[in-house]
């Protein structure tokens, strides 16, 4: 069975947008797993007597309302933010892949059906269709992973369909059919793992917009519960001082920034990678 | 005609469809809306009168007909007390306002992203290429309310050109529709490098280059005129992501458009405010695609060849 990463025909050496964009993901990650350590206080801790600072060397990134510290605020944040987005991620990916797997392999009246659902939502554009679900559900987190899930599913889908289509007329499947494996045998132990490759570096893509969807959803007041400090809810209660005190929205904001170009930077050169034209 | 026509009749029923599934969706909302409004000192009596008048105690295809009925009629106001605010005269407020930022946004997008895409193609691989490429991944990385509260602090406060929020001035646009567009723009231009990239060893642009005609009518009349189907595919595609960066950049402007509309309506529990918002959302994404696909049949007829078949 061939590998699902043909790393040997790819250029030895990763590029530079590859290497920061690793950088820029090891730093938002290591944020997010040490906040207790890196938070100045805990994030609750009220002073009142400290509020709308300007950052210094007691609050690197000032504080906010009621003296909140938003360094600590954006390091909890990155916790919330990016386990909203990877849940997200891996959810649609394990539905959209399961959708697309067994539409092509059913084929026939069921592989139309799935493509016309899957036609229709794609020609709506995702964060609308999250903005009214999660209008109608209220701010919570299963309303907002499924709100970011609704859409987000469908390229894997198509993905894996694509994939299964030209990969069960290959010999390793065909031999595995005469043999009599079971299809969810097949598709487990032999379609699967040549799917990986394609899937993660779809999944690398669908990070930051899954991270982006969230951040606007929450900054609408559409997204995490009200109190929850994701990234774009700290934004969303920054927007009133932006004026006197710019640095309670920009933080949160840089930092939605920085995960998502880490992302997309990786994304890109895990492309050109696997590319097989270039 | 009979294929266009298909199409059209089509967008209306995915429109109309649109419509009855965000009534459902309403009807799933947790909690009696007209109890909430009352307060937990209500009278049931009381309760179920604003329920009647809200339509709530209809069935939900008999609500989406009601609320389709009163606004063909023009009839419609707010569902929610003193049921007095029309719908069709705030729609008529927000539409434009949101029209225009959208239609600014666009041009905007086109104008900094065609020529940064072409100009990337041209110079692939050189510095000028990696870092126009360099930026539109950080355009498309940042939020849009990032880089809108940075236009602000940067041309509202510490340059003071432009004004800031709201609506009071006609410049009051330029930087909400700067912020829309910028994001677009960066996308635009990747997608024109690719395509441009792609069309560049194609026999036709070969032989007009090889008959000795200047590179820029070989760049922009035949190289881009055969690009331009995906750019012009992408630009439509992308014009959901302006009413949706609409929404957005409206809360981060104060700007009174669609977004800000649906935004208060779903806060106030406005039912009707937010079937029209959806309503008009769907109907304008859909109307906009139907627009790309007839532009991109004229630009380039082998689309419509191929577009025959299904």
């Amino acid at each position: 069975m061939s590998a699902a990463l043909d790393w040997d025909r790819a250029a030895p050496r990763w590029s530079a947008g590859a290497r920061v964009g690793v950088a820029l993901i090891v730093a938002t990650a290591l944020l997010a797993l040490f906040a207790p350590v890196i938070a100045p206080v805990p994030p609750g801790r009220l002073d009142l007597a400290a509020s709308w600072l300007p950052p210094s060397r007691a609050h690197p990134f000032g504080t906010g309302d009621n003296g909140v510290d938003v360094l600590a605020n954006v390091a909890y944040g990155a916790r919330v933010s990016l386990g909203v987005g990877l849940a997200a991620v891996f959810l649609s990916g394990l539905f959209g892949t399961a959708v697309g797997m067994a539409a092509a392999w059913a084929g026939g009246l069921w592989d139309d059906a799935a493509m016309r659902v899957i036609d229709v939502l794609l020609a709506f554009p995702g964060l609308l269709l999250a903005i009214f679900i999660t209008a109608v559900i209220g701010p919570s987190l299963g309303g907002l992973l499924l709100a970011l899930c609704a859409t987000a599913w469908v390229s894997y889908a198509r993905l894996a369909r694509a994939q299964v289509l030209s990969l069960q007329q290959r010999e390793f499947v065909l031999a595995a059919r005469a043999l009599g494996a079971s299809p969810l045998r097949i598709a487990v132990r032999h379609l699967l793992p040549n799917l990986a490759g394609p899937l993660v570096v779809q999944a690398t893509f669908g990070l930051p917009g899954v991270i982006l969807a969230e951040a606007a959803l929450s900054f609408l007041g559409l997204g995490v519960p009200p109190g929850t400090p994701s990234w774009g809810a700290l934004v969303d209660q920054g927007t009133a001082h932006l004026l006197d005190a710019p640095h309670v929205a920009l933080f949160p904001g840089a930092a939605i920034a920085v995960a998502t170009l880490g992302f997309n930077f990786l994304g890109d050169a895990l492309r050109d990678r696997l590319d097989p034209r270039r | 005609m009979r294929f266009w026509l298909r199409k059209a009749g089509g967008t209306l029923l995915a429109a109309l469809g649109a419509t009855l599934l965000v009534s459902l969706f309403l009807d799933l909302i947790p909690g009696d809306p007209a109890a909430i409004l009352l307060g937990e000192q209500a009278q049931s009596l009381d309760v179920a009168a604003l329920r009647r008048q809200m339509w709530l105690d209809r069935p939900l295809p008999v609500q989406a007909w009601l609320f389709l009925e009163e606004l063909a009629t023009g009839e419609l106001r707010s569902s929610v007390p003193p049921f007095q605010e029309r719908v069709w005269g705030r729609l008529a407020e927000a539409v434009p306002k949101t029209g225009l930022l959208a239609l600014l946004a666009m041009a905007c997008a086109l104008a900094i992203g065609l020529p940064l895409g072409v100009l990337s193609a041209r110079r692939a691989g050189r510095a000028v290429d990696r870092a126009a490429m360099g930026l539109a991944v950080l355009a498309i990385s940042a939020p849009a309310f990032l880089v809108g509260q940075a236009l602000i602090l940067a041309f509202g406060i510490r340059l003071g050109w432009l004004p800031i929020a709201g609506d009071d001035s006609s410049a009051a646009v330029l930087l909400p529709a700067l912020t829309l567009g910028l994001a677009l723009s960066a996308l635009l231009s990747r997608v024109t490098r690719a395509s441009m990239l792609e069309v560049q060893g194609k026999e036709w642009v070969l032989s007009a280059r090889a008959r000795g005609l200047s590179e820029r009518k070989v760049t922009w009349r035949y190289a881009f005129r055969s690009a331009a189907v995906p750019i012009l595919t992408i630009a439509g595609l992308q014009f959901g992501g302006v009413l949706t960066g609409a929404v957005v950049v409206e809360k981060v402007f104060n700007w009174p458009g669609l977004g800000t509309y649906l935004l208060t309506s779903i806060e106030r529990r406005d039912y009707n405010g937010v079937r029209a918002c959806v309503l008009v959302f769907t109907l304008t994404y859909l109307a906009v695609n139907l627009l790309t696909d007839a532009v991109c049949a004229w630009v380039d007829p082998r689309v419509r060849l191929s577009t025959k078949a299904p």
